[in-house]
């Protein structure tokens, strides 16, 4: 009676077969749960790298200061207040929409210029020069009493410049 | 009188036997069929192991002290400087001496049946050890380190489905920090090194099942029986001089020149012109070409696809064991690497132009600078290889060896004019 159990343990491939994809459907079952358990521990740094932003307003002057046609960088906030030619406000990020270098403003050429990949910007943060696929990204202004304040928290997206996005006095 | 050596003796070179078959083919051992290629590779990797050892006693992975703790390393531990060269030097030298190898197995057909698996396991490698490079040069965040993992994670962003949490996952957060750098490190330090050991032997494992190196293919007329000699000393010594004079030339190396290392990291200004390691710039070129979901995501993705398939590809490997085939693919290779070579440079150039007028002119870059290359690109090499093939009379295996010379070519020119051809701006310019 042993013996013969014993015998059919041994020569039944069937039952060997079952076993060993047990036995891989719990190797695999262990991967994935390191797996998981990697990318948790990943996501649980997520709030590190963000610096503590005490003031997502950043004042960046007077009115009077910007004369139309110009840019001014505004380091505080880590963008660029270009006064348009009719007088109005457009706040730039300073981070290159191709693969997110810190793009120069070019006095001369008048225009921005990307190090990195050589995309070329506007006044109104357009694209002059591929590959930057979309225009620098904004940040709402708002003029208080004649003081220019920039509001830093989210970047806002887009596809094309129009004269809406600028704030007049 | 016993003739046997010493029991110590006896088990160190059953040792190196054991990584060894006991005899070898003996016409797989001219220098001139593989060059000592995959040895000089591994060789390198044992001195990056070494010194990288070394070089973790000192670096600290933090943002805050990472520079300083290179700093340190140069300036007050002693052969500290050296260390570092040594392994920068040899980390450059890998990446010459990988492709080097690739481009072997190619041109002497070992990728066919009996080694299409290995084909697929020194890709990874090939993966692996760029990757190991990459993360290297982020852990000291300069300047270099810090753009480099802002362009490296931004293109992740550009993968069409979940490129945007890979993003996220690798910088550890939104934005790039102490996190990113605690990745990397891990990365360079545990993940990629134990992977690279596995593969490794499994690698070297394959070679030895495929009955070692590729020999060429015989006729039955010729006499069958493969000349063997004994491995040790015949192989164990070619092996230690082409490793030792390897080994003595990157120490020479590593006193001459130093290991670049710029600024400390500048969230606020990258440097003008912001280049990646001479390995990369062929795919800066591209970048600089075409729109980035082309350039970062897909043909990428094109280009590992093949040659992940090429080896189930009927036919495609070379006669082993000759180099190019024959004479008559000699000849192929030099004219495919001058004309491919002479073509990249005029599409760069003529396209630089394009760049430019394109300014004033509201264009979709999805169509112009992404599916229009890529049909292009397609036509141009299935085009190539029926020309080869159909009104030329050229073999698939022959075909294959000429489209892989020709990519080849097209990188190397994209990453010579990378190297000095590209001034301020990414402007083209004269060195």
């Amino acid at each position: 009676m042993a013996e013969n159990h014993k015998d059919e343990t041994t020569s039944n491939p069937d039952r060997r077969r079952f076993l060993n994809r047990i036995w891989a459907f719990f190797g695999i079952v262990a991967a994935a749960e390191f797996g998981w358990l990697g990318l948790s521990f990943m996501n649980s740094r997520k709030e590190r790298n963000r610096p503590a932003k005490t003031e997502s307003i950043v004042t960046a002057g007077s009115v009077e200061l910007f004369a139309p046609g110009t840019v001014t960088a505004v380091p505080l906030g880590q963008f660029y207040l270009a006064c348009l030619g009719d007088g109005s406000f457009l706040a730039l990020s300073r981070t290159c929409t191709h693969l997110g270098c810190s793009v120069p403003w070019d006095e001369e050429k008048n225009q921005f210029v990307c190090p990195c990949h050589g995309s070329t910007f506007n006044l109104t943060g357009e694209v002059l020069t591929t590959p930057a696929p979309r225009p620098l990204d904004t940040y709402p202004v708002r003029i208080e009493n004649g003081i220019v304040k920039v509001d830093i928290s989210a970047p806002q997206k887009r596809e094309h410049f129009d004269p809406t996005q600028a704030t007049k006095l | 009188m016993t003739t046997a050596p010493p029991k110590s003796r006896r088990s160190f070179s059953e040792f190196l036997l054991h990584l060894h078959p006991r005899t070898v083919p003996e016409e797989t051992l001219r220098f001139t069929l593989n060059w000592g290629l995959g040895g000089m590779a591994a060789m390198l990797v044992c001195l990056l192991f070494l010194t990288g050892i070394l070089l973790l006693l000192t670096y600290q992975p933090s943002t805050d002290t990472a520079y300083a703790s290179i700093l340190t390393l140069t300036r007050e531990v002693r052969f500290g400087l050296w260390t570092r060269n040594i392994h920068h030097w040899s980390a450059n030298l890998l990446v010459v001496i990988a492709m080097l190898h690739l481009l072997r197995i190619v041109l002497t057909g070992a990728f066919g049946p009996g080694r299409r698996l290995n084909w697929v396991i020194g890709l990874f490698l090939l993966f692996l050890l760029l990757s190991a490079n990459f993360t290297g040069y982020l852990l000291p965040w300069d300047q270099l380190a810090y753009w480099a993992v802002t362009i490296c994670t931004s293109m992740l962003g550009y993968i069409p489905v979940g490129g945007l949490w890979l993003q996220e996952l690798f910088r550890g957060g939104a934005e790039i920090g102490p996190a990113t750098l605690a990745n990397f490190f891990v990365l360079h330090v545990a993940f990629i090194p134990a992977t690279l050991f596995i593969l490794l032997l499994w690698h070297f494992w394959l070679v030895r099942r495929a009955g070692g190196l590729v020999q060429r293919e015989r006729d039955d007329q010729e006499d069958t029986l493969v000349q063997r000699v004994p491995a040790v000393p015949n192989l164990i010594v070619r092996e230690a001089a082409v490793g030792l004079t390897l080994v003595a030339f990157i120490l020479i190396m590593a006193i001459v020149w130093n290991a670049p290392l710029l600024e400390q990291a500048n969230p606020g200004m990258s440097p003008n012109p912001a280049k990646a390691p001479w390995y990369f710039l062929g795919f800066q070129e591209l970048l600089l070409h075409l729109h980035p979901v082309f350039a970062s995501f897909l043909w990428p993705l094109l280009g590992v696809a093949a040659l992940l398939w090429l080896p189930f590809w009927q036919g495609s490997a070379l006669p082993t064991g000759v180099w190019f085939g024959s004479e008559r693919g000699r000849k192929l290779v030099v004219w495919t690497a001058v004309v491919g070579a002479l073509t990249t440079l005029a599409i760069i150039l003529a396209d630089n132009l394009l760049l430019h007028a394109e300014e004033a002119v509201a264009v979709n870059t999805f169509v112009t600078r992404g599916l229009l290359p890529t049909i292009f690109l397609i036509v141009l090499l299935v085009g190539f290889y029926f020309l080869l093939v159909k009104k030329l009379k050229y073999t698939r295996a022959e075909a294959v060896m000429a489209g892989i010379i020709l990519v080849l070519v097209a990188l190397s020119v994209c990453t010579i004019i990378g190297v000095w051809f590209r001034g301020p701006e990414m402007h083209l310019v004269w060195p």
